[in-house]
């Protein structure tokens, strides 16, 4: 292979994309050597297993995908404003759309949300780690290697361009030949790998790592949404991953699975990916309706209303996931027996969903709503979700959506549900843990500027694609008609203030840090649950003393008594996990390995496996036990966090 | 951890070198055998089968009073063949239709439509 071959040539604006990746790597490298903080790099965060510094890992390369993923849709935009826009060409649109989709939902959403469960569900559960710590820091860098292996690909080999559903027969070896396609499955498989040992590490923390005494059914909502969210994942992420490996073996290794030759069945893959994709919207969806209820519970100083119907309706959300997939292809032309019965299962889920947006407004009945950032999230996102769950029902009829389908109308509706639902959660939910993570709390003047900005911006882009959609534009073109020209106008302007939104909120980090009042108790919006019990900053132990619950909304029944999570008598050593290296390294060298694998050097790829295989042995005889915190440390600690 | 490696882990020894036995066994079957083929699929499946058993037994934490003597395994198992059961039926309902219908007249929509409702799909 040469080497104009391997990098991406002839595009200015990838010119541009390597210059300024060489520009910020040397700049960091050049800080880190410069402040002498490579020691502390390594030994503070990339051989880290506590799962608040993992959280903030994971949510730092979230918003780093944010931004990845947003510059891809402003190019998308500007492209789309006018008729016979010069921007982009065909080619590199479809590169942009697709790893736009994909970085999207995988690297963005699910890795922002596990972040959030990383630091926030230990502590609302009052446990002091993950059940499997050193697990944890393995799927971090599953996730990390795996998003980097994607990301490069735009620079290095080529950007997959089949859109992120990768549809065969286009995504085959024979119409998609290179690495593109490849970059897309082994960044993929990489990342799964870490998401599913997630599923299964926090499902095993919420079922027995519980403080004493706390029922399933006193568990706060976040931990509900976030145990039934992992039950989903273990149950779908195996089907992508067999998915990913069939058509894998089938681009790499010659097969036949879903090719057009050879007896291959091209609309498989469809099937398959959505029988993982549907339940995966429901994975990025359940942990936001999660957060809004935590948030809407404290800022309208309510109990939860309706918490077992809550919790029941998320159970049903769940199930029904997995009933639903042929939705997303109606059109392939199954019949009309076939679309009746999922059309009907497709409906069926608007009613626990309806049930949650019931018990959210008759939480804010009659309450007294303190207008915070976080609240505004939560209070923009149920009028934003209803206009995209009930274009979902529409869609969800089959015979309509033979209308609707592939049409802007679809993009319109799926950016509703995933940006009112699933980015303002995050948002949410950051702003309102912030306190929790960083020991300050984000500007209120800046936050409400950015919701704004976002908020708006994100109606006035998504609001006329409903439109713009009926009137006939399909998704996926590069170019559009003059027809079409008004509205898409007025979604470019409106992206653009999305992004405004979210350039001030970057800058709020960086002012809050600044010039925020430091946090002086733990307890920042006077919360309900246990996460508020801990002081910040967190102690690395989170709980000298884990209280004993037995109520729903533990914290607040402990304030009543006068509790607190440190009881000088009761205090006891803490066995903690080490801190470890082995995560990174074997993670590593499986991304080197992934890598080869993407150009199809086999040996390479071989060597990488046999070095995983050997970091798996090494780690097989690792007895290392942790170690104990003494009492006396502990008194330290606490005396210093509390301010005693 | 400590408990662990001081024993020497008999049972696991057993099932381990039962599970390449009958790996073995299984390959010797599908490659080297001259067994009709319907010999053949019965005896790997009953192989599989076995081979499941021991390491659900031998290995894993099916009779553990941590795991509630077996309940939480068979839980998640249980569901776990529900969701294969779906996967599998679901994909014969939803795919079907490429089988039953005749590639001849594929060119035919009008008629290949008509087709669909008669039988049924």
């Amino acid at each position: 292979m040469k080497l104009d071959e391997f990098f991406v040539t002839g595009e200015p604006l990838i010119y541009a994309g390597m210059v300024s990746i060489v520009l910020v790597s040397s700049a960091v490298i050049f800080l880190l050597t410069y402040f002498k903080r490579w020691g502390w790099l390594w030994r503070e965060w990339l051989t880290t297993v506590d799962h608040k510094k993992i959280g903030i890992m994971y949510i730092l390369s979230a918003l780093a995908m944010l931004f990845r993923g947003g510059m891809d849709a402003l190019m998308m935009r500007v492209q789309l404003a006018f008729p016979d826009m010069n921007f982009l060409n065909a080619q590199h649109y479809d590169e942009i759309f697709t790893t736009h989709g994909t970085v999207m939902i995988i690297f963005m959403a699910m890795p922002f949300l596990i972040g959030l469960m990383n630091i926030i569900v230990p502590l609302q559960i009052g446990a002091r780690d993950f059940a499997f710590p050193f697990v944890n820091a393995l799927s971090f860098w599953s996730f990390f290697f795996g998003a980097m292996l994607f990301n490069i690909s735009f620079v290095i080999g080529g950007s997959p361009d089949a859109g992120w559903t990768s549809y065969t027969p286009l995504a085959g070896a024979a119409m998609s030949p290179g690495p593109g396609q490849n970059f897309y499955l082994m960044g993929l498989q990489l990342s799964g790998i870490g998401t599913l040992a997630t599923g299964i590490n926090l499902m095993v923390t919420i079922l027995k790592m519980r403080a004493p005494g706390m029922k399933m059914f006193q568990m706060p909502i976040f931990t509900w949404s976030t145990l039934v969210t992992c039950f989903i994942i273990v149950f779908a992420f195996p089907i992508l991953t067999v998915a990913l490996a069939l058509m894998t073996i089938d681009r790499i290794f010659g097969a036949q699975f879903f090719t057009l030759t050879g007896e291959g069945l091209p609309m498989m893959w469809a099937n398959l990916f959505w029988m993982w994709g549907h339940p995966e919207v429901y994975i990025v969806i359940l942990p936001a309706f999660g957060i809004f209820s935590e948030v809407i519970a404290t800022f309208a100083r309510k109990r939860l209303f309706g918490y077992n119907a809550m919790v029941w309706s998320m159970i049903l959300i769940a199930g029904l996931s997995f009933l639903v997939w042929v939705h997303h292809f109606f059109t392939m032309g199954a019949g009309a027996f076939v679309n009746s019965v999922f059309s009907v299962s497709t409906m069926l889920i608007a009613v626990p969903t309806g049930v949650k947006i019931f018990n959210w407004l008759a939480t804010l009945y009659k309450s007294k709503i303190e207008f915070t950032t976080p609240m505004m999230w939560a209070l923009a996102f149920i009028p934003s979700f209803v206009i995209g769950g009930v274009t979902g029902v529409m869609l969800g009829m089959a015979a309509a959506d033979y209308q609707f389908h592939n049409s802007y109308f679809l993009i319109a509706h799926f950016h509703y549900v995933l940006i009112a639902g699933t980015v303002f959660a995050c948002f949410a939910g950051l702003e309102y843990w912030y306190p929790k993570m960083f020991g300050h709390k984000l500007n209120e003047r800046f936050g409400k500027l950015s919701f704004w900005l976002f908020v708006i911006g994100f109606h006035v882009t998504f609001f006329p694609q409903y439109f713009v959609g009926l009137d006939g534009m399909p998704r996926r073109v590069f170019t559009i008609i003059p027809e079409w020209m008004p509205l898409n106008v007025i979604s470019t302007v409106g992206a653009f203030g999305m992004g405004l939104g979210f350039a001030v909120f970057c800058y709020n980090i960086y002012y809050s840090y600044r010039n925020s009042k430091r946090e002086e108790t733990g307890d920042s919006w006077n919360g309900r649950t246990l996460e508020w019990a801990t002081p910040t900053p967190v102690p690395f132990y989170n709980f000298a003393t884990v209280p004993h619950v037995d109520k729903y909304d533990a914290f607040l029944a402990m304030k009543e008594k006068g509790e607190t999570t440190y009881d000088e008598d009761k205090l006891e050593p803490i066995h903690m996990p080490s801190y470890t290296g082995k995560p990174i390294i074997m993670m590593a060298i499986l991304a080197f390995a992934s890598f080869a694998l993407v150009f199809e050097w086999i040996t390479l790829a071989v060597i990488g496996l046999i070095g995983t295989l050997i970091m798996m042995v090494i780690r097989s005889f690792d007895y290392d036990e942790g170690y104990h915190v003494e009492v006396e440390e502990i008194k330290r600690i606490e005396r210093k966090a509390r301010r005693l | 951890m400590a408990e662990h490696s001081k024993r020497f882990p008999v049972q696991h020894i057993i099932g381990f070198v039962l599970s390449i036995v009958l790996t073995l066994l299984a390959a010797w079957a599908a490659l080297g055998s001259d067994l009709p083929v319907k010999w053949i699929i019965t005896g790997i499946m009953t192989l599989a089968v076995i081979q499941a058993g021991i390491q659900l037994f031998m290995f894993m934490h099916m009779t553990e009073r941590e795991s509630g003597g077996g309940h939480v395994p068979w839980n998640m198992m249980f569901h776990g063949f529900v969701l294969a059961a779906i996967i599998v039926a679901g994909s014969l309902f939803t795919m079907s239709f490429g089988f039953t219908h005749d590639h001849e007249d594929g060119g035919n929509h009008q008629q290949e439509e008509k087709h669909e409702e008669q039988s049924g799909h």
